[in-house]
């Protein structure tokens, strides 16, 4: 067992973790941190994204000795204060049904927006191209970001 | 719950202490910098390292510089970085068409140049940029140091010329003056797919070519025959259905569970002839966006 501590959410953490240990396991069961999910576990599916340093990756393939000092964020982070504009979007379109997927794909969004505030669909699509969602068939997902960029829904 | 397999972790400051316990422990320790390859290979059996020697805090290996007409890629260098460097845009187009195919964003902001060309598996898409601009690859052993031509690098399938006590601690790649290149691939959907497969060009002023291509061969590899037909002779439909009917002589694909071995021979023709169809609008100034290329809307 070795002790890492990293700012989870804004929040330092320390926590005892094993080097086999992936990075989304120690944040749904020992963190208490929920909202990234286990999908496919070899990065196909985007349901375990993470910000690390603000950067969209897989916690999946990540372990939990690698983020020593670094800076995670995941939607309880972005949502602390109150729900982001992408956030509100995403019910104001329907843009999840079971919700599986959509803590991952608002995070990615949520770097996309931060370096590209007017995206296109393309870029839009881009960003998610890694992020399944078995529900939606996307289109209300691409409306709800749409409607954020200032170039109204497609 | 954790990976199945136990090994040890660590993470050195200096490439010295990550090249002495790989001296001590062969192939028995794994380099990990983006992880992407070899967690899913440890989580699945694949791979059963005791040890796994962390590289992302060894500085020098984060480096990626421009000098000299010669861009150095630290083996920490992630896809992601790679796309967002202006050099790269500018001077190594065919390296930054691949770059783009890989994986998806949240893959591409961890995986590494060098992970890509480790893992050395028949579909990489690096490969044929990487050939195309004959890049070196920088290995160090303890005491020691050689660089790899790219073209003698890949053995056969995930197998690499890199010796059990060396770590790979960069690519470099020269920039060659007058040249487009264009890489396209061919996977089964938009977004994130490993090639069907992958054809690499690049044209120096308007009378010399190299082509390479993945996933089309066990190893991917330069199209010298197709090189030495065009060499010399400008770009004419005349020339692009010559080059085509030398694609069965290159190639030797397989049938596997992304499409058939007559699949691949047949998308190759297509591929080439709108390849090089389109490095010549790319010559003219043209914008060319390579995905649209197959068909993807």
């Amino acid at each position: 067992m070795k002790e890492i501590s990293f700012m989870l959410n804004d929040e330092p953490r320390n926590v005892q973790v094993e080097p086999n240990e992936i990075l989304l396991d120690v944040l749904r069961n020992k963190l208490g941190i929920k909202s990234p999910k286990c999908g496919c576990e070899r990065g196909d599916c985007g349901a375990c994204t993470v910000l690390l340093d603000g950067k969209a990756v897989r916690s999946c393939l990540i372990l939990a000795v690698e983020v020593e000092n670094h800076n995670i964020t995941t939607l309880e982070g972005i949502s602390r204060a109150k729900l982001s504009a992408l956030q509100e979007a995403f019910m104001e379109f329907n843009s999840f049904q079971c919700g599986y997927c959509a803590p991952g794909i608002i995070l990615a969004v949520t770097e996309l927006l931060e370096k590209n505030p007017h995206p296109s669909l393309e870029e839009i699509k881009e960003s998610i191209a890694g992020n399944l969602c078995r529900c939606t068939g996307y289109t209300p997902i691409f409306d709800a970001i749409m409607s954020l960029t200032g170039k109204g829904t497609k | 719950m954790s990976l199945a397999h136990e090994f040890a972790y660590y993470k050195p400051l200096r490439l010295e202490e990550a090249l002495s316990l790989k001296q001590q422990y062969g192939n028995k320790a794994n380099i990990l910098a983006g992880g992407t390859d070899l967690i899913v290979n440890i989580r699945e059996g694949v791979l059963k390292p005791d040890l796994l020697i962390d590289i992302k805090r060894i500085k020098e290996l984060s480096q990626l510089n421009w000098g000299n007409d010669t861009l150095f890629i630290g083996s920490n260098v992630t896809f992601a970085e790679l796309i967002e460097n202006e050099v790269v845009q500018k001077n190594f187009v065919l390296l930054h068409d691949a770059c783009k195919t890989i994986g998806s964003t949240g893959i591409r902001a961890r995986a590494t140049l060098t992970g890509n060309i480790c893992s050395a598996v028949p579909s990489l898409d690096s490969a044929p940029a990487l050939l195309c601009y004959e890049a070196m690859i920088h290995c160090a052993g303890t005491g020691s140091k050689r660089e790899i031509p790219v073209r003698e690098w890949f053995l056969s399938p995930r197998k690499t010329a890199l010796q059990e006590d060396e770590i790979v601690t960069g690519i470099s790649i020269k920039r060659i003056p007058d040249s487009y290149g264009i890489y396209i691939k061919l996977g089964r959907y938009s977004g994130e797919d490993l090639a069907q497969a992958g054809w690499g060009i690049l044209m120096i002023g308007d009378k010399q070519y190299r082509f390479a291509h993945c996933a089309l061969s066990p190893i991917p590899k330069r199209a010298y025959h197709i090189e030495d037909l065009c060499n010399g002779n400008s770009l004419n439909a005349d020339l692009i259905e010559k080059a085509i009917a030398l694609i069965p002589s290159e190639i030797n694909p397989i049938t596997d569970i992304r499409c058939t071995q007559k699949y691949r021979m047949y998308i190759s023709e297509i591929m080439l002839r709108r390849g090089l169809m389109a490095i010549q609008k790319r010559s003219s100034g043209k914008y060319i966006e390579p995905r649209k290329l197959m068909g993807d809307v």
